[in-house]
């Protein structure tokens, strides 16, 4: 197999985790919605290096606002993130300007949501919500254990995720990875005499970095 | 407050000096703990994410922010207030239960980089302004805080500090609710804000009102509210009451005064 190919082939592959991940995020809303008998539900993921909330995935209400960014620092969400804490609000009308605050979140006006933080090992990776579930039953403590069921699944979905996609920036970047599969394909395409030894000496460089190691 | 020298032993002669303050009643009852109190003359603080100004059910007497500049923590006058109407309501659930109390705001949160150290220096800064009950419905799930934190809550119970802290129902592991020097609250679903009941299986310590709690929020208005961060406030209220009749109880003695007025152990 060329240099090439094998970049092909691992960018193909993590193309299609990333892709089957983000299918993955999907159906948790999806089920989320259903089984809570919700208008919408959404996840939220925490981008570090911009320290903003992005809607990864929706279902139902507001589908429109995948991949819309908030600050971490402001809002539900936010709060429940850092602070680790599961919440559940009702009757939000009755605090109009918090309705309309919480409106620029989820693209309508919601009466109810339940929050709940995606924490994988010690890290929060971002929020689960779950919109206006039906007002007329009152809300009991075994609907917030099964929002933390929830919030499991979709914590290590959204943690695949993010590895897939750090995979694919350091075939695509200016990472090592990148500079090495790009050094491989040069040394390939060079004229055989200059390519075959280049490509040999690089076998044995990445043999000796990695039994350092 | 202070001991003149610290009790490492008891000699003999000295057992007269170790005499307690408190008249121990045969049984400890809920009106003997905090009937007729109202929290007036304890000193009350809460780390949250600040209040919001002017709201008629949230009044405190100081609200104050802590920032973290590398190894510089400050703490300082808070213009910004309350952005989740978290720390709002929480606030508000001590100040409907233990009306005459002293309340502080202190804004630990507002972002998701630097919260943990913020939150370790907002309860030093508490400790060390010697709040009698702290409460904190948020913890933190980053392992590297934990030390720092444990020692703080050693430090708070030994200086009858009580800290109260939010249990969480999520499989992962989190701090500082963990630590038995803490009173650890999860929430039950009976509507009324002075039940509280004993766990005897930690480490969740004692489970309080926590299903639909009536709560100020942003705009002025209350909004109703569900999560164990909403049933700790009721905990820090009630044991700010129980020290507003009984100024001289350590941490160990408050949380057994909790335990004996418990609803399923008071009335068992």
């Amino acid at each position: 197999m060329s240099a090439e190919e094998l970049r092909a082939a691992i960018a193909a592959a993590v193309l299609g985790a990333e892709e089957g991940f983000a299918a993955l995020l999907g159906s948790v809303v999806e089920v989320a919605r259903a089984i809570f008998g919700a208008r919408a539900a959404t996840i939220f993921l925490l981008d570090e290096e911009t320290d903003e909330l992005v809607f990864e995935a929706i279902a139902g209400e507001g589908a429109e606002l995948v991949g819309r960014r908030l600050p971490s620092n402001t809002g539900l969400a936010g709060f429940v993130l850092v602070s680790r804490q599961p919440l559940v609000l009702e009757e939000i009308q009755n605090d109009p300007r918090f309705a309309s605050d919480v409106a620029e979140s989820t693209g309508y006006m919601p009466q109810g949501l339940m929050a709940v933080p995606l924490l994988y090992d010690e890290r929060a990776l971002g929020v689960l919500e779950v919109l206006d579930r039906p007002q007329n039953s009152s809300f009991s403590l075994s609907e917030l254990e099964l929002l933390a069921l929830f919030a499991n699944q979709a914590a290590i979905a959204l943690d695949l995720l993010q590895r897939a996609r750090r995979a694919r920036a350091a075939l695509d970047g200016e990472g090592e990875l990148a500079a090495v599969s790009r050094l491989a394909a040069a040394a390939e395409s060079a004229p055989r005499e200059v390519g075959l030894p280049a490509l040999e000496a690089l076998a044995d460089l990445l043999e000796r970095v990695a039994g350092t190691e | 407050m202070e001991e003149a020298l610290p009790a490492w032993s008891l000699p003999a002669g000295a057992v007269d000096g170790i005499s307690l303050p408190t008249e121990w009643p045969e049984r400890v009852t809920r009106e003997w703990a905090f009937g007729g109190a109202d929290g007036a003359g304890v000193r009350v603080c809460v780390l949250d994410s600040g209040i919001t100004a002017g709201h008629p059910l949230v009044d405190v007497e100081r609200a104050v922010k802590v920032t973290v500049d590398g190894n510089e923590a400050r703490v300082e006058k808070d213009d910004q207030g309350d952005l989740s109407g978290h720390g709002t309501a929480c606030t508000g659930i001590v100040r409907s239960l233990a009306p005459a109390c002293s309340l502080t705001s202190v804004r630990v949160l507002g972002g998701s980089k630097g919260s943990g150290a913020a939150l370790i220096e907002g309860l030093r800064w508490a400790i060390d302004e010697g709040f009698a009950v702290v409460n904190m419905s948020l913890s933190t799930t980053r392992r590297q805080f934990a030390p720092s934190l444990h020692e703080l809550a050693d430090r708070a119970y030994f200086r009858r500090t009580m800290l109260v802290a939010s249990a969480h129902n999520m499989p992962v592991a989190s701090f500082p609710w963990r630590f038995s020097s803490v009173i650890s609250v999860g929430s039950h679903e009976h509507d009324d804000p002075f039940a509280y009941y004993y766990n005897p299986r930690p480490p969740v310590e004692f489970f309080a009102h926590g299903v639909d709690v009536e709560a100020p929020w942003l705009g002025g208005g209350t909004l109703r509210v569900t999560g164990n961060s909403f049933a700790t406030p009721h905990v820090t209220a009630i044991c700010a009451l129980i020290l507003s009749k009984h100024r001289e109880l350590t941490p160990f003695q408050l949380k057994s005064v909790l335990f004996l007025t418990a609803r399923n152990v008071a009335t068992a």
